[in-house]
């Protein structure tokens, strides 16, 4: 029973553990597939994840089927690509449903790619990620020799031909257009749009990328129904969400819960509250390139819509947190060190104004900090991080906690200028920055 | 180097893996990752002759390769130790302090990040979020995760690999 | 490219209303109004890529939107009412934030960088008022890389704009320029040090918006751009005349810098063209009227001594004049006037002639479209019958490399992607190519985005060209060969729109020129719409063939029978242009052999009397590109010592009464072939806005006095240019007159070559006073119908046959006697078949002597060689001796050693 509550992690609650290919099939994993490709037409599995409101979980939120609505009605080849490089900072999600149910992806590949006419398939797997490729790679050679990949499956003339393309790094990799230059073989500099990738992507062929957790929702949805997954919300959004948290809590993790769970449920209930002697600052709720939220968003529900509302982004649902013993500085200073040394180098605010706001940063939490570095930083960040500024979102999604840690914790900068010193600093030592 | 040389520097094994990963996607530049991961999974990593050698196999030039070769990080364009300490620096793991982690692993190895011990046994390297900030703060020796990683299970862990 | 392109819109800027092209990007559309909006990664040549983040401007929703948006013009289409401003100061604010950025780590070194006072960067820095430096933080520094002889790297220099690999890997086809690293260790460069391979490499100096690629030959003795004096030249390197910049300063040419024209070479030139020059400077010039004195060595001859001599000996009768496809028209007519139209010589060798006597013939039937490059750059499908063009014509093969790529443009606009968007259209279309076949006698630098090759020598090469013909339209004849990839070729070609037939006269083969022709009349016929492009040899030759007169073998026959007493020889070497024994013959059957020409060679070596004539930097004259399109080149500066242009020489000779190019041009339009080259250029007492000259200086110029301070302190007094409407110095106007006037570009605020918008209708169009030239050869009518026999192959010859493989940086005369081009050209070799190198003995990388040649040959087998033929590749030595060459014997050379290269990579 415990799958129909938790779709995504259920069925590894039940069996304690990996759920191998006889476990999933007992569990009634693959008849979803089974009845898309016998009974359904593409277009009505469109149609079902459609009504079902399933929003991309890879942090962007876009229904899922209106994506794949997206792909025109052509002759020749078209690719399904699930975005398995999970890469953004606070973020371990993705990790857990491959190493544990690698099989629930698989299926909720072949439906995907089924609906949107594709016969070939990729998973775009992160390089650091020995063990998920592990389950991963002997989930797809037990789906193919069970006949449930390759050619002419369920006795249908539907084939399909699914691989694994291993990253060589690069948090860009992340990026839907990067990510299809890397999986042609080439540097992942994001793409121009357009074209957008479901009418020209991979190999200029239509293309759908979607996130793990998205497509590990969909045989669920395909099997109970979309009123069934719109039931599982708490609010305006439909489904299940996988909810982590990190930091000084007492129980660091991750779990299905509803989505629209409040942060404080999350963190209190769930994460077992802050370590004692710590005290909660700041939640980047969805990974390192959202912004910051304070105590006075604790009771927000975890939604596209709510965290938007008051000024941050859902993102990847699992949070990072804060504590008191955390320079705002030195965490703001971590950040942009990760965000420029990640930066692909093409375009400009990116790639040198990322650095230079690195810089100043490091200045400012070492005591070099000069009069002017507080205007210099919000300025800069204002034309880094406006949307549209730069080529892509990766600057954008730099700038996101940075702006938002000068107005959260402005006191903290304003003291590091002002007394010429850090006064975290007997607590961690200073980051040395790379500049 | 004749065009000869370029590909004897492959062994055959290393030939066959990067021709099967080619038939996987539609031109054989297209399979370039997979290609400097299978030679650096024998070799530790990519030398300046195996860029010219894979290059020449996929039908592009040494500088196409050298150029995508460079753009990731995971593609290690110098040699390396026989295995590969990564700590990771991004913020869960700063905020659970990876850079006293990182400063014992220093003091335990005697290198610093980018460098290689003087007997090649390690290479210590900085990594991006590892994707176990629940386990913060952790690193990872070749193909294997550990986290939280404290001080005091750094020479249990390093023994661990010769 | 759009069908759309001649509805306009209207685009609201900073309160003006102005006329633009629905879907161009607006950044062209606000440069078109001659607006200042900075811009580092766009190119006119190479689209939008959204890079840089330089030309930000605000765009409003509507009227009522104030606040607008931030927006990168170069990536925003234009569309009816568009409301942009440039001014608005958030906009402004940001551009200049993206200079600072971009200067946090750039060196600073503008007072020792090659870039200085013509710096792209500097100019946008200039003009978005960035001036403070607040970045704290080291500066990066990077290694660089030997490069060859043409280009300099500084890569601390970069900003990143990825316009060189753009430039060199998508438009130029260059695979060994790429860009490693990422973030802000972004590096462009090679994969280790070596010389950069793409024969277009130089135009890097170009596209490099700062100093990382400088011009090598240049900065070694180096001059600032303002101080450079310059002239509206045609490259002397190969029949396409493309449009340069000659530029000098102290009596020596610096560099050549590409003169944009909007049919011929928009803005690039090939490596032939941008450093052959270097011979203009060569220290053993001929520099006097020499006389070859008892003792065989030459001596000195005052020239009113020697003119007097010399006439005497011309009214001595028996003169007979070769003229030259390297000299201008004006000196060729000058010969012809001279000696007489029956003692007059075009100065090509017999099948060369034949050839171009052919082509001339072929663009007057009128079945197609004589194609300039910009129409090249337009064709759908391309046949190359015969012509190397990557080393004959280079330009040309350059722009076949974009009709190739139109393709992609195709299918851009198909899938809705605007056709400027060029990282878009890359990954939309995937190396999908347009058809490219190509018919050679070896395999070519284009064979890698061809989509078939042939090869075989000239006579097989003709017969596929009627083959095709054939398949096209019966009614042509058949060549009667039976190839697969012919069937593909007729049925692409019929299929196109506009198909493109490339062939010329290298081959020295009517034949060949032939079968272009039946070509393109059967598609004519067919209702297709062909375009033809026919390269001749040289910069002239076009010019040359139209003026009449004999060909040199013809007129050498004359004088080995002693029908001649005197031969006056302009401008030619003619062991290039015939056998060495006829030549010999004739030498020996002559009196006296008066050789007027710029360099020495192996013909001056043996004249009685020799004149020195300047070179295309010192003289002005007319030539004639493949196109028949006739255009005017400027002098740049007075040649030094007693260099005069030949033309001056000839009339002197011959008491004839013009005292200025224009009088000559004016003599040269009586003849009913050249009516039309009254119109080339506007004559010497053109003036501009306010009655001004065009100066061959710009304003900025300095050091008129300082220049000579260490020989006097007084003011050297300006030459007067009598001949042309320029002047030697800075005073004058430089706008608003004929295109072909522009002797550099420069605009207020816009100190690079990137202020040629300013100089043009609009970007990448035709330049304001309109592109210069004229073409000769118009076709009234248009005959589809069959000419030409098939000829029938003849028996070959015992032993080998020789021919000439041509090379970019061998081939021509003038440029290997650069040294930068004499390293490129590399050492000879030869190609041949696998069964003739077996009957020898030998296998690639041995060495090969031949009976009629003094160098070592180095061998290479290739497979599409026939038996009895072999290619020989000139080296950094230059042509050896004209070929093809009958009957020679090769045999193994033991004691070969391969010739150290002058080009050693380092690193």
């Amino acid at each position: 029973m415990s799958v129909e509550l938790k779709p995504l992690t259920g069925r590894i609650d039940d069996v304690g553990g990996l759920v191998s290919l006889e476990a999933y099939r007992e569990a009634g994993g693959y008849e979803a597939a089974r009845r898309a490709l016998t009974e359904m037409t593409p277009g009505e599995v469109q149609e079902i994840v459609k009504e079902a409101n399933l929003r991309g979980r890879g942090g962007a939120g876009f229904p899922t089927g209106v994506k794949w609505s997206f792909v025109p009605d052509v002759e020749g080849r078209k690719y399904l690509v699930c975005n398995g490089d999970e890469m953004e900072p606070g973020t371990f999600k993705d990790r857990y449903l491959l190493e544990y149910d690698p099989h629930l992806l698989v299926e909720g590949m072949l439906i995907a790619s089924y609906a949107i006419g594709a016969d070939q398939a990729y998973v775009f797997l992160r390089g650091e990620y020995h063990e998920p490729y592990r389950q991963l790679d002997a989930a797809i050679r037990a789906a193919r020799e069970a006949g449930l990949l390759g050619d002419g499956i369920f006795g249908t003339s539907y084939a399909l031909s699914l691989d694994i393309h291993r990253s060589g790094g690069r948090y860009i990799c992340g990026e839907e257009t990067a990510l299809l230059n890397a999986l042609e073989g080439k540097r992942a500099n994001p793409r121009t749009k357009p074209p957008f990738p479901p009418a020209s992507g991979a190999w200029g062929r239509p293309t759908i990328v979607n996130n793990i957790e998205t497509l590990c929702n969909v045989p669920g949805i395909l099997s109970h129904g979309a009123e069934w997954y719109q039931d599982l919300g708490i609010g305006e959004d439909s489904g299940t969400k996988l909810y982590g948290v990190s930091g000084r809590v007492n129980n660091p993790g991750l779990w299905e819960l509803p989505i629209g769970t409040t942060i404080r449920e999350i963190i209190e209930v769930h994460a077992g509250g802050m370590m004692e002697g710590y005290r909660l600052r700041g939640i980047l709720p969805g990974g390192a390139s959202t912004d910051f939220l304070v105590e006075e968003h604790l009771d927000l529900p975890m939604d596209y819509g709510s965290i938007q509302a008051a000024g941050s982004r859902m993102g990847t649902g699992t949070m990072i947190l804060m504590d008191d013993s955390v320079c705002p500085v030195g965490i703001s200073l971590n950040l942009q060190h990760f965000f420029a040394q990640e930066s692909c180098g093409f375009c400009t605010p990116c790639r040198e104004g990322l650095p230079w706001l690195e810089q100043v940063l490091a200045d400012i939490e070492a005591g070099r900090g000069e009069p002017g570095d507080l205007e210099l930083l919000d300025k800069n960040a204002a034309f880094i991080g406006a949307p549209g500024n730069t080529f892509c979102l990766h600057a954008t999604g730099a700038i996101e906690p940075l702006q938002s840690a000068l107005k959260y914790f402005r006191e903290d900068f304003e003291e590091h200028l002002a007394t010429g010193r850090c006064k975290y600093r007997d607590v961690m030592p200073v980051q040395e920055s790379a500049g | 180097m004749s065009e000869v040389e370029f590909i004897e520097v492959l062994s055959n094994e290393e030939i066959d893996l990067i021709e099967e990963a080619a038939s996987h996607v539609p031109d054989r530049p297209s399979a370039a990752i997979e290609a400097l991961q299978i030679v650096q999974e024998k070799r530790g990593w990519i030398s300046d002759q195996s860029i010219g050698a894979i290059a020449r196999l996929l039908g592009m030039s040494a500088a196409e390769l050298d150029s995508i070769a460079t753009f990731y990080n995971l593609i290690f364009r110098q040699p390396v130790g026989r295995h590969v300490v990564m700590v990771c620096d991004s913020v869960s793991c700063y905020v659970m302090g990876c850079d006293n982690l990182r400063v014992a692993v220093e003091d335990s190895i005697g290198v610093k990040p980018g460098e290689t011990t003087a007997d090649d046994r390690f290479t210590l390297l900085p990594i991006v979020c590892l994707g176990a900030c629940d386990r913060a703060p952790a690193m990872m020796i070749d193909d294997q995760l550990f986290g939280p990683v404290k001080a005091d299970d750094l020479p249990g862990i390093l023994e661990q690999f010769e | 490219m759009s069908e759309e392109t001649n509805n306009t819109v209207n685009v609201w800027i900073d309160g003006n209303t102005y006329e633009a092209t629905p879907g161009e990007n607006l950044l062209q559309a606000v440069l078109d109004q001659k607006l200042d909006l900075p811009y580092f990664c766009w190119h006119p040549s190479l689209g939008s890529v959204g890079a840089c983040r330089q030309c930000a401007v605000m765009v409003y929703a509507d009227e009522e939107d104030e606040r607008g948006r931030l927006t990168m013009a170069c990536m925003t289409p234009v569309t009816e009412g568009l409301r942009v401003s440039v001014e608005a100061a958030h906009a402004a604010e940001f551009r200049e934030s993206v200079i600072e950025w971009l200067m946090e780590n750039h060196p600073h070194d503008c007072p020792v960088c090659e870039e200085g006072g013509e710096c792209h960067l500097q100019d946008m820095t200039v003009m978005t008022g960035h001036s403070a430096r607040r970045y704290r933080g080291n500066k990066r520094t990077f290694n660089n890389q030997y490069l060859g002889p043409f280009i300099n790297h500084e890569m601390n220099r970069c900003i990143t704009c990825y316009r060189c690999v753009r430039y060199y890997r998508d438009y130029a086809g260059g695979t060994d320029l790429q860009a490693f690293g990422s973030r802000a260790r972004m590096y462009f460069g090679r994969e280790q040090d070596g010389v950069l391979e793409n024969p277009f490499a130089g135009n890097l100096v170009e596209v490099c918006p700062t100093g990382v690629f400088t011009d090598k030959p240049f900065s070694s003795s180096y001059t600032r751009k303002w101080d450079l004096r310059s002239a509206p030249g045609i490259c002397m390197g190969c029949s396409v005349g493309c449009n340069t910049f000659p530029a000098e300063r102290y009596g020596r040419l610096k560099r050549i810098t590409n003169r944009y024209h909007g049919e011929i070479n928009g803005y690039f030139l090939c490596d032939r063209g941008r450093f052959g020059s270097g011979f203009v400077n060569e220290e053993t010039r001929i520099r006097h009227p020499g006389r070859r004195a008892e003792d065989g060595v030459f001596e000195m001859v005052a020239v009113d001594e020697s003119l007097q001599e010399i006439s005497s000996l011309l009214s001595a009768g028996g003169v007979l004049g070769i003229g030259s496809p390297r000299a201008s028209l004006e000196s060729n007519f000058a010969l012809r006037e001279l000696v007489g139209v029956d003692n007059f010589s075009c100065g090509l060798g017999a099948g060369e002639a034949r050839a171009t006597l052919r082509t001339l013939e072929v663009y007057d039937a009128g079945a197609g479209q004589i194609a300039s490059l910009s129409d090249v750059e337009q064709a759908d499908a391309v046949l190359v019958l015969g012509e190397d063009v990557l080393n004959t014509a280079p330009r040309a093969a350059l722009s076949i490399r974009q009709a190739v790529r139109n393709e992609a443009l195709q299918m851009a606009e198909d899938a809705g992607i605007p056709t400027w968007q060029a990282a878009g259209v890359k990954d939309h279309a995937q190396g999908h190519k347009n058809p490219l076949f190509l018919v050679t006698n070896l395999p070519t630098g284009l064979d890698d985005i061809s989509r078939g090759c042939l090869q075989g020598d000239s006579h097989r090469i003709a017969a596929i060209g009627h083959t095709i013909a054939h398949g096209i339209d019966e009614r042509f004849p058949d060549g009667g060969i039976d190839d697969a990839l012919i069937e593909d070729v007729v049925n692409t070609l019929t299929s196109a729109e506009r198909p493109l037939i490339v062939s010329g006269t290298s081959q020295e083969s009517a034949a060949i020129v032939e079968a272009a022709g039946h070509i393109t009349a059967a598609l004519s016929a067919c209702d297709k719409a062909p375009s033809l492009l026919l390269s001749g040899m040289e910069v002239n030759s076009y010019g040359a063939a139209l003026l009449g007169g004999c060909d040199v073998d013809v007129a050498l026959g004359r004088a080995a029978e002693g029908k001649v007493k005197t031969l006056v020889v302009l401008e030619n070497d003619l062991f290039r242009r015939a056998e060495p024994a006829l030549v010999e013959q004739a030498l020996e059957a002559i009196e006296n052999l008066i050789v007027i020409d710029v360099i020495d060679g192996a013909t001056a070596d043996r004249a009685d009397w020799v004149m020195p004539a300047a070179s295309f930097a010192e003289s002005t004259g007319t030539f004639v590109n493949y196109e028949t399109r006739a255009q005017r080149s400027y002098e740049v500066f007075l040649p030094a010592d007693e260099i005069r242009p030949a033309w001056e020489w000839l009339a002197a000779f011959g008491r004839m009464k013009w005292e200025t190019v224009d009088d000559v041009s004016a003599a040269i339009a009586g003849l009913p072939q050249f009516a039309a080259v009254s119109e080339v250029a506007p004559s010497a007492d053109y003036r501009t806005t306010a009655h001004m000259k065009v100066p061959r200086q710009p304003h900025r110029a300095s050091g008129r006095t300082a220049m000579t301070a260490d020989v006097s302190v007084h003011e050297p007094k300006t030459a007067i240019d009598e001949d042309t409407p320029l002047s030697f110095s800075m005073e004058g106007y430089n706008r608003n007159q004929p295109g072909g006037l522009v002797p550099y570009v420069w605009s207020p605020g816009w100190n690079s070559n990137q202020s040629v918008f300013k100089f043009q209708q609009e970007v990448a169009g035709p330049l304001t006073g309109g592109d210069p030239g004229v073409r000769l050869v118009e076709p009234a009518g248009k005959n589809t119908d069959p000419v030409y026999d098939v000829q029938p192959v003849q028996s070959e010859a015992a032993g080998i046959r020789l021919f000439p493989a041509f090379s970019v940086f061998a081939s021509d005369e003038l440029a290997v006697r650069s040294p930068a081009v004499r390293e490129r050209a590399g050492y000879a070799s030869v190609v041949l078949s696998a069964a003739d190198a077996e009957v020898l003995g030998v296998s690639s990388g041995d060495g090969v002597r031949c009976d009629v040649l003094d160098v070592a040959l180095e061998v290479e087998i290739e497979d599409g060689v026939s038996q009895g033929c072999a290619y020989v590749k000139w080296g950094g030595e230059g042509v050896n001796r004209r070929l093809p060459a009958d009957s020679v014997e090769l045999r193994h050379d033991p004691g070969y050693q391969k010739p150290v290269p002058t080009v050693i990579a380092r690193g």
